[in-house]
Parts: structure tokens; C-alpha cells; sequence
């Protein structure tokens, strides 16, 4: 996983709350066995006018100009601003691959769905809890002529306007620093297989049905 | 030391390491896999040259993209096969047990690894799906994960976790004569909301619970994910004990009596205090039928469409009024005038046995309307197929003009063939109503098994107690 690093970056203002995962990648793109090529499909049904399917030429397709993704303020947009609950719904982490493919490395919401805030950090994409009062500001400043810019500094847990004006949020320290090192969850894990065979020993002696003896 | 929770109990029972911030390391027991949320973990061990931890740990099989018509001549649709095919070769090549397409074992994993006693009281279980919350029903402590949470799991066995708060949800009394494990949890859904268990571990509690059988169990523990908690439990009590005796994967002789003395304590001490306590009165809960775009907005049947402009909240009136322009539907509609034109009777909620048997005593000596376009039954398994089919019930079903399929998630996530074209309006007994679900433009209610055959039969939403 690449490393976080400090950026500036436009934000996307998607004005809706429980945004769920069939809505953020819908199923007929689910069938690729890749990891890459999701973000063209990124909130397909409400992107675009026509139906897609997983083989279609996205360039020349129909699209929706009422969608925020297609307002020529957003474009490159790497930061995605949101209501409560956003990722309810199916754990596919597709929905997360398609976010980061598209170029998102931000998301701000009051809220986010358990498995969808988790499936994030998973793959590069910082998901900022913020309250109510901020995320409001925020909308009413993405309403104008040009996007809001906002500088995200994970290391000082910082969101900066470009007058200045700064703000902080939390973040889980375990995360911040596997985002920050870029590191691979399975090899930390590993790192303490002594420890996982000593429990499953102790584990077998006393439930040895779950091991099938 | 403060009394337990069951959730406490399972949690200390799996936990392996803890960090300084309170990041632990769990141990999983059960992995259940299936063909999409799995090809990319697989990919993951064969480039790092990873190994799953414990093959015997997993179960895996084909459901979301299999056909449920035609099954013999294999999937048509190419992008599907290819998904399936990586399935069997993965499975064959890191040495995982596999129900493929043309066993009769073959089914939606949460069918299948209950059914065969794969997931017993006290586990932990994983798979990438966010319906693994149903296996909660056993007493286990169960929940959904992404794929690379998957790929930890095949490569680790353990998760790293944080520690859930516990929330109680306690239906007191008796259910009322044709209202459902179905009606309690999207009437659960509807107090608490869809992110109302966000961050929580839910046990389902009371008499109306300890009342339900192991499979109506599944289906309140299935839905759990639906008011955003990722794992539901219930206690363990003879109910679950008597479901699991013979089966194939279930403890035998000597273990078996071991395993049910250790089973026996898997249940919250009576002083254990959840950080949540929530009540419905069991009495009260009417057949439900979901009006939106979210499976919080549901209403009882003999109730009506719900007005935005009588909703203070202005986020909330507004996800409303995008609901009832999507729905198609009128404010202040009774719920009962609502035409349907498809129905869907299957899934991981209600694709079991007994679901079959509820909404065939209501098919039977009836007919669907003419209006209804295409009802379809898919049975959860293979097995489960078989049962139904030695009961009779597929006669009954398609003497009543509904079709009988091959199982699989069909058109609960409409991956397959079976999807609803743009308007059209489905009673569906899966679990999710959102845009597009069912098919692109499709509009889903959900609904109970009963509910759903009486919607079919009627041409719209009835109460099914007027037709018994």
C-alpha cells in the first residue's frame, strides 16, 4: 500500500445521506476478479443515464449532468464529502477499490457503515469523522463557483482551507500509523504467529470439535 | 469482575493479542468464502507466497452469480463464469472444501454452513459478506469483512478488532398469529433506524426471541447488518442444541456431549449491563412492509405510505421525498393499494425450509394474480431444495403459477439473471430495499415469506392474517 502523505486537494460535495455500497459500486461490475478498473463505474447508476455493464466503453456512455461527479467544478476532485452512514449496506470492498481507482484519498462524513470505514484503511483511503456543524460548513462552502480546496495533514490530524483556517479531527492511532507507513496488515499479524499457535494449542484442548478432532 | 455479556465471553474466548490502544488480534474459527468477495484474497497469497493459515477452517461455495434456470448447460454469461471458475480452481489449489454448482449441498453460504453444522456455538465466523451476521443465531459471534480482511484471515486466522460496544434488544410477549422473525427484526430495523447499531454488537433477548426457532433466529440475526451492527447474537438454549445434533459437520459421541456442556454457558450472566438496552412489545408488531430506498423505511401493512412534510428533520425529509420519487408512490398511500407486478421469495433471510413452508400453505389452492408478471422461488440450497421437494411444496408453488429454481442469492442482489427491469415493483423477502438492488430502476418492498406469497396471489400488499 502506498504511504499517505500530506496533500491538497478539491472536494466533492455528495449531498445525501446512507449512501450505500450497491449505490457506490453496483453489483454487475462484482464479477471482475481484479483489484483495479472500478473507479470509471464509480456510483454507475446515478453517474450515468444508461445501464452499464462491466464491458462497456464508459467514454461514449450517456451521462447523468445532475450528478455531482459530472459537474465540471468537481472534476479531479480527491476528497468526497458526505452525510451520516455513508457505506451502509453489502461489505464489498469493491466499493473502497472503486473510490481510491477514481482518485478519492479523502472521505468526510459524520458517520460512516463499520465494514465500509474499515474496508477503507485497507486501501490507502482516510475516512475523517467529523461533526454536523463542520460538514454543514463545508457544503455551503463547496456551493460556490470553484470547489473548496482543503489541505489534509494526516501526521498533525489537520484539514486546512486555503485562507488558513484549520480544523482537527480524530483518527484510531493503529491506523494513522499503518496509513502513514503504507504497511501490510498481514505481515504485522504474522509478526506474532508464535502467539497465534500457542493460542490455537490451548484453543484445540478445549474445544477440539472446532478443529474437527 | 463485572457479570458478562455473551458477547464479553466470546470475545475473551478468541482473543490472541492486545496492543496498548486497545487493537487486538482475534482468533476465527469458521471461514465461510464464495466466488466474489474471494478471488482478489486469493491473488493477494499467491503473490506474497502465503498459505491459509487453516484450509480445514473454511467452506466455500459458488451462490451469488450461479443461474437458478438452465443450471446443467452452466453459466452463460461469461464475465460470471470466469468468477465461478476461479472459485473451483482456488479452492483446489490452497486445499479448501468446496460445494460446487452441481452438488445438492451447493447454496447461499449462510444456508449452507448451518445447515451443515459447520458453525457451531461459541465460534467465531467470518466471511466476506455482510450477511454473515445471521450465524449469530447459533450463539457465534459472526460478521461480514472485505476482501482483504479475508485474505488476513485465509493467511493468519485472526482479525485484528476492536472491541464492540453491546447493545440489547429485548422483544417481550408473544407475536400476534401470522407475524414473523421477519416482522420483529424490520420492525426492529424501523425503531432503531439503519445506523442505529453502528458501532454495536446486538443479542437479541426476550420471549419472543427465546420463542423463535433456530431458523427464524437466522433471519432476525441475518438482518442485523440492516440497522448497521455488524454481528447479532442470540443465546444458546435447547432450541439451538436440538438443531444442531446429527449433523455432518456437528460433534459426535463423546465431543458432542463436552461441546454441549461448554455450549450451555454461552449466554449474557442475568446482571450484565449493555451500554444499549431497547424494548419492543412483541404484541404490537403487525406485518411489515418496507415504502423506500432503506430497510428503516417500513411501515405495518395495514398502515400508509408516510408523509415528508410531517418530518422535522430536513435531511431525513429530503432522503424521503428521493425515496418516493424513486418508489413511484404517493404520500399517504395505504400500503395495501400498493400494486405489485413481481415477487421474489428466497435469499439468505428467508430461503430456508420453514420460509418455504409459510409462503406455500398461502400459495396453496391459490393462484397469482395476472397482473404479477413473474414470482419466483429459490430455495437457499440444494438441500433445502430436496426437503422442499419431498414435502411437495414445489407442486404447490407452480400449481399456483410461481416458478421453482436452482438456489443461489438469485434476485436478492440480482447478479444473475434474475433482475427486475426499470419500475418494476417487487415484494421481495431478501434483506436490502436499495436503489437499484433488484436491477437498475427496480422498486423492492420487503417483506415476510407469507407476506410475500399473499402479495403474489393478491396483486398487491395484503395482510396475510386476512387471507388465513
Amino acid at each position: 500500500m502506498d504511504k499517505f502523505k500530506k496533500f491538497t486537494g478539491s472536494v466533492v460535495p455528495l449531498d445525501r445521506a446512507n449512501v450505500d455500497t450497491d449505490a457506490i459500486i453496483p453489483k454487475q461490475f462484482l464479477k471482475s476478479i481484479k483489484r483495479s478498473g472500478f473507479g470509471p463505474n464509480l456510483f454507475d447508476e446515478w453517474r450515468y443515464l444508461d445501464q452499464g455493464q462491466p464491458d462497456m466503453d464508459n467514454s461514449s456512455r450517456p451521462l447523468n449532468e445532475e450528478f455531482v461527479l459530472n459537474d465540471p467544478r468537481y472534476q479531479g476532485g480527491q476528497i468526497l464529502l458526505t452525510r451520516d452512514n455513508f457505506g451502509c449496506g453489502s461489505s464489498r470492498e469493491h466499493a473502497p477499490w472503486a473510490l481510491a481507482d477514481y482518485g478519492f484519498k479523502v472521505i468526510i462524513a459524520p458517520s460512516y457503515a463499520d465494514i465500509f470505514f474499515n474496508n477503507c484503511f485497507k486501501n490507502g483511503i482516510l475516512p475523517i469523522v467529523l461533526n454536523n456543524e463542520y460538514v454543514d460548513n463545508y457544503f455551503a462552502l463547496s456551493g460556490g463557483e470553484s470547489a473548496l480546496e482543503l489541505t489534509v495533514d494526516l501526521e498533525a490530524q489537520t484539514l486546512t482551507m486555503a485562507d488558513g483556517e484549520k480544523i482537527t479531527f480524530d483518527v484510531d492511532p493503529f491506523r494513522k500509523h499503518c496509513l502513514i507507513e503504507g504497511l501490510d496488515d498481514i505481515g504485522l499479524t504474522l509478526q506474532h504467529s508464535e502467539k497465534i499457535r500457542a493460542f490455537e494449542a490451548q484453543r484445540r484442548a478445549k474445544a477440539p470439535w472446532v478443529f474437527g478432532d | 469482575m463485572s457479570a458478562k455479556t455473551l458477547y464479553d465471553k466470546l470475545w475473551e474466548d478468541h482473543l490472541v493479542h492486545t496492543d496498548e490502544g486497545g487493537t487486538s488480534l482475534i482468533y476465527i474459527d469458521r471461514h465461510l468464502v464464495h466466488e466474489v468477495t474471494s478471488p482478489q484474497a486469493f491473488e493477494g497469497l499467491r503473490l506474497t507466497g502465503r498459505r491459509p493459515w487453516r484450509p480445514e477452517s473454511a467452506i466455500a461455495t459458488p451462490d451469488h452469480n450461479v443461474p437458478t434456470l438452465g443450471r446443467a448447460k452452466g453459466i452463460a454469461d461469461p464475465v460470471a463464469r470466469v468468477q465461478v471458475a476461479a472459485l473451483d480452481s482456488n479452492c483446489e489449489q490452497f486445499g479448501i472444501m468446496e460445494f460446487g454448482m452441481s452438488d445438492i449441498r451447493q447454496g447461499i453460504v449462510h444456508v449452507i454452513g448451518p445447515e451443515q453444522g459447520f458453525i457451531l456455538p461459541g465460534m467465531t465466523v467470518v466471511c466476506g459478506d455482510s450477511h454473515t451476521s445471521t450465524h449469530g443465531a447459533m450463539g457465534a459471534l459472526a460478521f461480514g469483512i472485505g476482501t482483504s480482511e479475508v485474505e488476513h484471515v485465509l493467511a493468519t486466522q485472526c482479525l485484528i478488532q476492536k472491541k464492540s460496544k453491546t447493545m440489547r434488544v429485548s422483544v417481550e410477549g408473544k407475536l400476534g398469529p401470522g407475524v414473523t422473525a421477519k416482522d420483529i427484526v424490520l420492525a426492529i430495523i424501523g425503531e432503531i433506524g439503519t445506523a442505529g447499531g453502528t458501532g454495536y454488537v446486538i443479542e437479541f433477548a426476550g420471549e419472543a426471541i427465546r420463542a423463535l426457532s433456530m431458523e427464524g433466529r437466522m433471519t432476525v440475526c441475518n438482518m442485523t447488518i440492516e440497522a448497521g451492527a455488524r454481528a447479532g447474537l442470540i443465546a444458546v438454549d435447547d432450541t439451538t442444541i436440538e438443531y444442531l445434533r446429527g449433523r455432518p459437520h456437528a460433534p459426535s459421541g463423546d465431543n458432542w456431549e463436552t461441546a454441549v456442556k461448554a455450549w450451555r454457558d454461552l449466554h449474557s450472566e442475568p446482571d450484565a449491563r449493555f451500554d444499549r438496552e431497547v424494548r419492543l412489545d412483541a404484541a404490537a408488531i403487525a406485518p411489515q412492509v418496507t415504502w423506500g430506498t432503506s430497510p428503516e423505511m417500513v411501515v405495518p401493512v395495514n398502515d400508509r405510505v408516510p408523509d415528508p412534510d410531517s418530518e422535522q428533520d430536513a435531511t431525513r425529509a429530503d432522503g424521503m421525498r428521493r425515496a418516493l420519487d424513486y418508489m413511484g408512490l404517493e404520500a399517504n398511500t395505504p400500503i395495501s393499494e400498493i400494486p405489485v407486478d413481481h415477487v421474489f421469495i428466497g435469499s439468505c433471510t428467508n430461503g430456508r425450509i420453514e420460509d418455504l413452508r409459510a409462503a406455500a400453505a398461502v400459495a396453496k389452492g391459490r393462484r397469482v394474480a395476472d397482473h404479477v408478471v413473474q414470482a419466483l422461488v429459490v430455495p437457499g440450497s440444494g438441500l433445502v431444495k430436496q426437503q422442499a421437494e419431498q414435502e411437495g411444496l414445489d407442486k404447490i408453488f407452480t400449481e399456483a403459477g410461481f416458478e421453482w429454481r436452482e438456489p443461489g442469492c438469485s434476485m436478492c442482489l440480482a447478479m444473475n439473471a434474475d433482475q427486475l427491469n426499470p419500475g418494476d415493483r417487487c415484494a421481495s423477502t431478501s434483506n436490502r430495499n436499495f436503489e437499484g438492488r433488484q436491477g437498475k430502476g427496480g422498486r423492492t418492498h420487503l417483506v415476510g415469506p407469507a407476506m410475500a406469497a399473499a402479495a403474489a396471489v393478491a396483486g398487491h400488499f395484503i395482510d396475510v392474517r386476512e387471507l388465513q
